[in-house]
């Protein structure tokens, strides 16, 4: 290590750049204006970008030792001390750099896509608010601070979606998603509890350092119950992570957080926030590690998100939808991989898929600005021509996204099937042939997506009336046109990665020392063993290797059947949806989990406590019990209704009389 | 050197002598009244600093403390002093009576300076309180608080007033009594009303059982805890909006303060064997009236059921302590617990002020409580409605603001008791949110709903000083506890000495 160090200063910088650029633009929007607003944003995240690759740089190239420093403390009581400070890793690092890059280019972005928003200082003032929680997530060496990472990002995230505050749906979702993570949060409180319980510290180090005293302690809830307590540690934690990364059955709320402007479906709910579950379970994998059930709970949770999710992305119409219910189903493939105790497989594909997502939704709002906010796939069709650049680089992020041989969703990906594949734990069979289904399953859907929005008949000219949310452009039947340069440009930064990343950074990631002390893997446990040996001859080789395995023509598969009935037979599509019976239904239903949430935990818990309220407090409390002296007070309000000369002085006089005689009475009877 | 006034006194007596001077002006000059309450409050609030930078935060002794005989053949004394837990209390009252006084500047055309000098005579009653180490002191604070706050919602509130005003004095008055009969008892068996000295005194199981239920009347209807609530939300929807801000900030802790001064060190033999009576109330507390809180229609309603819920954490972090210290061995996840306990109050003071003051400015505007009155607010009040989804989110207890401090320590410190129990009272993040922010989906958000929401200004001057100050209080102590957790810190730690101290300990069976 030269005279290059990792600094609080430095840290603090990265982390309060973003908040500085939120505060001026989000209270002084009005003074600084448009352009101010979006300068003071853009540059404070620039500073933040700049100061993550620098960090990444010395851990990553010149082996800069970690860094675990405190700033203040929050509280200290007796033992107990919760301290606000960072711990900068090679997984800290690398959260720190997708965050700030993607940030920046969804700011750079914004600048297009919020152009006639009345909202617009608002808009930037909340990204950056965001990228400074996040950051103080990811960046976070205790406990608290992650939990105040955690619900600040949850926070902007309520805000952003209930962003276009006038629509009823988007002030639906919002409050939707906050709740449903909220009990997410709860599960994660409590594990942050068992935590301090048993181990006595919300400092990871320290935590870390105890977790395995854990081992073969158990806890007893009732009778001869007996659970073991780093199972029950980990699966509260792992609650938490599935309501932020949207795990079955807590998936409800990512879907609706569509509402939201599209620049934020690909920061907050694509690249970054959800991420932070996948990103919670690698940080926290010394703990996880010791729990074979939990790990095996995980691994199937995560299948079925893979799966079923995928699933529905192939009857949704709205391209925002479509590209939501594929987050969900990555995030999937994410999970799995914590499952198989493949943390730096999980880590690697959340840095690449935050670059194809973020390409994705990006490329999705830019169609939606050509299409002057039409959002159903079906009014589409043949826009290849009229926006080339939108249209390469979609069709880069879904090659990314469906593992085409090379890019770097192929690497990330196939490092989570090897991982699956591999692993000896209970579920892993059941995980490994749901993420094969789904490989085929996100080819398809993918390609759909494509073929319908970009080739074929143009389905649109219609003049199309954009009553959404004061978005006035005055078009009718303008044709569509290519986005401006603040627009395609994040396109072209977000391709590239998204392409190449992959494959230059498999080899350290995946199979090198870099997440050495960062990530803990058990003794024994050896997830990408199998994988480390067929890339012994590079990346390139291996790409090449991928043509002839089983993923890949899976992939290609799904590829050329979206190919046949959507770019090739058009017609046949209608006849496939009826031909499939009630399937395309419950998927157009999304299985019923909505309406039964709706039912079940919104009207119910309504209705209870109405139930609650007028049975309990007014009938009971004040009616039964209360009712003599309810009875009793209307009586006495009468005669001092009477008495009362027209001032309520008067009641004071008597209250201090009653007193002086209460008073005067105990004299007497000493 | 300041430090060496009478400080405490003049905490108690100089509001109360600006009440009497307020009136005195009377009510044809009602601008200088106003301006002099305001000033008289404002000196108040000055005075905290002197006593903050004096305070020595390495005792748990009384500091400050005052000393005369008052009646001397009953053996009382005036005798005043503070400790870690008063100093916070004082410095909440004070913060709001000044902001009760700016947010009912205007709007109160009735008798404005009665109006105003009930806030300051209730603020120097309410200080007494908090500074009284004689019980009988103490009992003269607590009863007489209770009749400017009767005064203000008697006089000031809506058409049911009669009826809560009655409600609130008979319930807060029959649970006093009680008390005044433990205070009693213990005088003829101490012969001292010195807190202290009852605080030593050693008592038998049976004796201990009785005072902590004796007790436990008075303060459960304070603070108040399920079953005896209901005369909170009545009390609240009918008081002005200054009214529910004291009643709701400050009156409420004289409950959670009674607990911690009688309840548990008198009788801490009795709090220990009946500590699962209060935590199971408390859950009630937290789980039952949140529901209740979600089928709410009147704002006002909603927000006081909110503020039993979030009480139901002051009682759970103070009780949850005996079985932590006396089976878990944990001493100092006890003291988060009570330090827990304490910045939910304090916190709980600033965020339910700035709850029942933002219902306020609406109510000023529209002259309705009703939700369904309103929709879309933010479309004509941008900046009342930052601050209210600001306040809305500490009410939900998010990480950054006050409202997340007390219940993450109380949580926390539960969870090394039982996880169950802790769970329970988890269950605020989803519910205390659910109430919250459907409220906020109701109200702020939306188109405009109707014409009123459509002429809605936005705040004035005045309410952005009340706002803003409330939110700066309510940021501080959501970024930094520490300040306020070293000012509690060793008198927590001499209460959890004392309490989980048997004082059956040489007494036959």
């Amino acid at each position: 290590m030269g005279s290059e160090m990792i600094t609080k200063t430095l840290l603090l910088t990265a982390a309060l750049a973003p908040l500085l650029g939120a505060i001026l633009a989000g209270l002084f929007g009005r003074q600084i204006g448009r352009a101010g607003a979006h300068s003071v944003t853009i540059l404070g995240v620039a500073v933040s970008t700049a100061v993550s690759l620098y960090v990444l740089k010395l851990i990553a190239f010149d082996a800069h030792p970690a860094v675990n420093l405190s700033i203040y403390t929050w509280f200290e009581i007796g033992s107990i001390k919760a301290e606000v400070g960072f711990l900068v890793d090679a997984l800290t690092a690398t959260m720190m750099v997708v965050v700030t890059s993607v940030s920046l280019m969804v700011h750079i972005y914004t600048i297009g896509y919020m152009h006639d928003d009345d909202g617009y200082q608002r808009f930037f003032g909340y990204i950056s608010l965001f990228t400074f929680a996040m950051l103080m997530l990811v960046m976070s060496n205790n406990f608290m601070q992650l939990f105040f990472g955690w619900e600040a990002v949850g926070l902007v995230s309520y805000l952003l979606i209930g962003f276009w505050y006038k629509r009823p749906t988007a002030i639906f979702a919002n409050l939707k998603a906050f709740l449903v993570n909220r009990v997410g949060d709860f599960g994660f409180l409590l594990g942050i509890g068992l935590v301090l319980a048993y181990l006595g510290s919300l400092d990871y180090a320290t935590v870390f350092a105890a977790a395995p005293t854990l081992v073969g302690q158990t806890f007893n809830p009732y009778g001869d119950v007996v659970w073991a307590v780093p199972t029950l540690i980990c699966l509260l934690l792992f609650v938490g992570a599935m309501g932020k990364s949207a795990q079955v059955p807590l998936h409800v709320w990512l879907p609706d957080s569509m509402e939201g402007p599209t620049p934020i479906s690909a920061l907050i709910h694509a690249a970054t926030m959800v991420t932070a579950g996948i990103f919670m379970v690698a940080r926290m994998s010394p703990l996880f590690e010791l729990s074979e059930a939990a790990l095996s709970t995980i691994l199937v949770i995560g299948s079925i998100t893979a799966l079923f999710m995928g699933f529905i992305g192939i009857v949704q119409n709205d391209i925002k939808r479509v590209v939501a219910y594929s987050t969900l189903s990555q995030l999937g493939y994410m999970t799995v991989a914590l499952g198989a105790s493949a943390y730096s497989a999980a880590i690697f594909h959340l840095m690449t898929h935050a670059f194809f997502k973020a390409l994705l939704f990006l490329g999705a709002g830019s169609v939606i600005i050509a299409m002057h906010h039409e959002q159903d796939l079906r009014k589409m069709g043949g826009l290849r021509k009229y926006m080339p650049i939108t249209f390469i680089t979609a069709w880069a992020g879904t090659l990314a996204l469906m593992g085409f041989p090379g890019t770097s969703g192929f690497f990330s990906k196939d490092a989570i099937l090897i991982a699956v594949q591999h692993a000896d734990r209970p579920g892993a069979t059941f995980a490994y042939y749901s993420l094969l289904i789904g490989v085929a399953v996100t080819a398809f859907y993918s390609f759909r997506m494509l073929y319908l929005a970009f080739h074929g008949k143009e389905r649109f000219g219609h003049g199309h009336d954009d009553g959404h949310h004061g978005h006035g452009h005055g078009h009718g039947d303008h044709k569509p046109h290519e986005t401006p340069w603040v627009v395609t440009l994040p396109l072209i930064l977000l391709a590239i990665p998204s392409l190449i990343i992959g494959g230059m950074t498999a080899g350290p990631m995946l199979f090198g020392t870099f997440f050495d002390g960062a990530i803990f893997v058990a003794e024994g446990r050896e997830p990408l063993a199998a994988m480390a040996h067929e890339f012994e001859h590079g990346a390139i080789a291996f790409a090449l290797h991928g043509f002839i395995t089983l993923p890949v023509w899976l992939a290609l598969i799904g590829a050329g059947v979206a190919t046949y009935i959507y770019l090739l037979n058009p017609s046949i599509a209608d006849k496939l949806h009826k031909g499939f019976g009630p399937i395309p239904r419950i998927l157009e239903r999304k299985y019923g989990f909505d309406e039964l949430y709706q039912w079940l935990f919104a009207r119910g818990s309504v209705g209870l406590g109405s139930v609650f309220w007028r049975v309990g407090d007014q009938a009971l409390i004040d009616g039964v019990m209360v009712d003599g002296s309810a009875s009793t007070v209307s009586r006495i309000a009468y005669v001092v209704r009477r008495l009362q000369s027209g001032y309520l002085f008067h009641y004071a006089f008597m209250m201090i009389l009653g007193l002086i005689v209460i008073v005067g009475a105990f004299a007497l009877l000493q | 050197m300041i430090a060496d006034w009478p400080l405490l006194s003049l905490f108690v007596w100089l509001p109360i002598a600006g009440a009497v001077a307020v009136l005195v002006t009377g009510d044809r000059n009602a601008g200088a009244a106003k301006w002099l309450a305001l000033i008289v409050a404002l000196a108040t609030l000055a005075l905290c600093f002197p006593l903050w930078a004096n305070f020595d935060t390495t005792t748990s002794a009384m500091q400050f403390v005052e000393r005369t005989p008052w009646i001397a053949a009953f053996n009382i004394d005036y005798h005043l002093g503070i400790d870690g837990f008063s100093l916070p209390l004082l410095v909440l009252t004070s913060v709001v009576t000044v902001l009760v006084l700016i947010a009912g500047w205007e709007g109160i055309d009735y008798k404005p300076t009665q109006y105003v000098a009930a806030f300051l005579a209730l603020a120097g009653l309410m200080n007494g309180v908090f500074v009284a180490q004689d019980a009988l002191l103490f009992y003269v604070f607590f009863e007489g608080m209770l009749i400017p706050m009767f005064i203000i919602i008697g006089i000031w509130g809506g058409p049911r007033r009669v009826y809560a005003t009655l409600k609130f004095f008979l319930y807060t008055f029959l649970g006093s009594v009680f008390m005044l009969l433990g205070l009693i008892y213990l005088y003829l068996k101490g012969q001292s009303f010195q807190l202290a000295d009852m605080q030593a005194m050693t008592l038998s199981m049976s004796e201990q059982t009785w005072l902590f239920f004796a007790f436990l009347v008075a303060f459960a209807v304070k603070i108040p805890m399920w079953p005896v609530h209901t005369w909170l939300p009545d009390a609240h929807v009918e008081a002005p909006t200054g009214g529910s801000m004291v009643l709701a900030a400050v009156m409420l802790k004289v409950g959670g303060y009674g607990f911690l001064r009688f309840s548990m060190p008198i009788a801490p033999d009795a709090a220990a064997e009946y500590a699962w009576l209060i935590i199971t109330l408390s859950l009630i507390a937290v789980v039952y009236i949140g529901f209740v809180a979600l089928a709410q229609q009147d704002m006002k309603k909603l927000i006081a059921y909110s503020s039993i819920s979030h009480m139901g954490f002051v009682t759970l972090g103070l009780f949850i302590a005996f079985a932590l210290v006396l089976d878990k061995n944990a001493a100092d996840t006890a003291a988060l617990g009570v330090q827990g306990a304490m910045v939910q109050m304090i916190s709980h003071g600033f965020v339910s002020a700035a709850m029942f003051g933002a219902v306020g400015v609406l109510y000023d505007r529209v002259h309705s409580r009703q939700i369904a009155d309103y929709g879309g607010v933010v479309n004509t009040m941008p900046w009342y409605s930052a601050f209210v989804v600001f306040f809305a989110m500490a009410n939900c207890g998010l990480p950054g603001t006050s409202g997340f401090v007390g219940e993450f320590m109380v949580i926390l410190a539960t969870v090394k008791m039982s996880l169950g129990v802790a769970a329970l009272a988890g269950l605020t993040l989803i519910l205390g949110a659910a109430y919250t922010l459907w409220l906020v989906k109701r109200v702020i958000f939306g188109d405009v709903a109707n014409k009123h929401v459509a002429e809605l200004t936005d705040l004035n001057a005045r309410e952005w000083i009340v706002m803003s100050t409330l939110a700066f209080f309510v940021l501080l102590i959501g970024l930094w506890p520490e300040p306020l957790v070293q000012v509690m810190q060793t008198s927590v730690e001499a209460l959890l000495q004392h309490v989980t101290t048997s004082k059956l300990i040489g007494i036959p069976g």
